[in-house]
């Protein structure tokens, strides 16, 4: 029964492992998915009017940029840890864990894009009539997109990988996965869901690619937006 | 309020800083494998970096190498070293996570502060007759020091959270107060490893800030 054997021999590759554990891959997976995408598109929401603080004046920036960054300081392993009195072992701690993380990034991009609006269009827009709500939400807002899509990117990939770490919690994704075959020593499942988890942020990157390409077309004529290092 | 009291009482308890398991040697782990992984990122990524920057070659290379950095789970990398052979020598797997995890902000910033020196500084040098060695040492490199800092302190910072992590595959460090509360439901202690963590975590970024401040060669700020 060579079909067995992969298993047995605790082969690193083992094709066996993936077939006969599909729907705990899945399962995984899944998981996965959804923690990334609700803490990005959290950290999306939280992030712009944290940006629009910021641009108030350096009262707001210096605080709001100085926080966030700290906030990346802190290793991951404690984070979690120390929102566990808060939220107990839930989804939800880890959630909160990985918007506070995707904020350094987000906000910094945010800010970026807004500052790069052109004073004279800001001041078309005002002569035309848009009050502060109207410019924000159809003239600024939409031509910051290219650097917030492509901080959403850096946020969502560095997402993906954090995710592994809320395994410490129960719910890290395919992390959950990594955690008790390092301890069993199980190879097939470890390289299988380490692997699994960088496909992950390659396609999600990618696809956001795709989606900036799609929302930004006149961004793809010229030079791509330059982003400041996070 | 009752948990964090309760943390502070676990860190207050002088028997759990004393022994094998206790806070003064898991420090010293932390300390000891963070240590010799920076310097061993540093030998590797800042000569190669600032070459790189120096010639101006291989700049989408050294500036994409940070953003593939951040796709690599750290824990999904230190699972497989436990996995492999790897696993039963000593402190080798952590050191050689943590080098893997160094390199890549090191090398980027090293490269991007070298190229973001003006060109008109460099053409005055070469103008003036320095050769390719003097403009580096004399010119590019002492204009590049901001940024190299910069790279030095977040390759520092990710290397002391990435010992941490190093305690979810059973290794060594502080991050093992925290799993060995996790695994004995002791929620105070958890939450005392975590503070010890980041405390540790932003007094090394202070720290490095503070030396950057005091080390002789400090220009003016780089104009941005």
């Amino acid at each position: 029964m060579a079909v067995r054997n992969c298993l047995v021999a605790n082969d690193w590759i083992c094709w066996d492992y993936v077939t006969s554990r599909a729907p705990e891959l899945a399962d995984a997976t899944l998981e996965h998915v959804w923690i990334t995408a609700v803490s990005v598109l959290i950290g999306v929401a939280v992030s712009v009017p944290l940006a629009l603080l910021a641009r108030r004046g350096r009262r707001w920036a210096a605080p709001v940029l100085g926080l966030t960054t700290l906030l990346y300081t802190i290793p991951s392993l404690a984070m979690f840890s120390l929102l566990l009195p808060l939220f107990g072992l839930s989804a939800a701690l880890v959630v909160t864990g990985l918007v506070l993380y995707s904020l350094t990034i987000l906000v910094r991009n945010v800010l970026a894009g807004l500052e790069a609006v052109p004073e004279e269009v800001r001041e078309a827009a005002r002569g035309m009539g848009y009050g502060p709500a109207r410019l924000l939400w159809q003239v600024e807002l939409p031509l910051a997109l290219p650097a917030l899509l492509a901080g959403v990117r850096i946020a969502t990939v560095s997402t993906v990988a954090l995710t592994t770490v809320g395994s410490i919690v129960g719910k890290g994704g395919l992390g959950n996965l990594i955690a008790p075959a390092v301890s069993s020593s199980f190879k097939a499942q470890v390289l299988t869901a380490s692997v699994l988890c960088v496909l992950l942020a390659l396609v999600a990157d990618l696809l956001l690619l795709g989606l900036q390409r799609m929302l930004t077309p006149w961004t793809r004529a010229g030079r791509p937006v330059r982003v400041k290092g996070a | 309020m009752g948990v964090v009291g309760k943390a502070f009482g676990w860190l207050a308890d002088g028997a759990n800083w004393s022994g094998e398991s206790g806070v003064w040697h898991r420090l010293a782990e932390h300390l000891l494998v963070s240590g010799i992984a920076l310097g061993v990122a540093c030998v590797v990524a800042l000569p190669v970096g600032l070459w790189l920057g120096h010639v101006g070659r291989g700049g989408a290379l050294a500036v994409n190498l940070s953003n593939v950095g951040r796709a690599v789970p750290v824990f999904a990398v230190l699972a497989l070293f436990m996995v492999s052979p790897l696993r039963s020598a000593g402190y080798l797997p952590t050191v050689v996570a943590l080098v893997l995890f160094a390199v890549p902000p090191l090398l980027t910033n090293a490269y991007v502060g070298m190229r973001e020196v003006d060109r008109s500084v460099v053409e005055a040098a070469r103008g003036m007759g320095m050769s390719g060695g003097q403009l580096f040492w004399r010119v590019e490199l002492p204009l590049a020091r901001g940024l190299v800092m910069t790279g030095l302190r977040s390759g520092a910072v990710q290397v002391i959270a990435t010992a941490t992590i190093a305690a979810m595959v059973g290794q060594g460090g502080l991050g093992r107060i925290i799993t060995a509360g996790f695994n004995t439901y002791n929620t105070p202690q958890v939450v005392a490893g975590a503070l010890l963590v980041a405390l540790l975590a932003l007094l090394v970024e202070g720290l490095l800030v503070a030396a950057d401040r005091l080390l002789p060669g400090r220009g003016r700020p780089a104009p941005r």
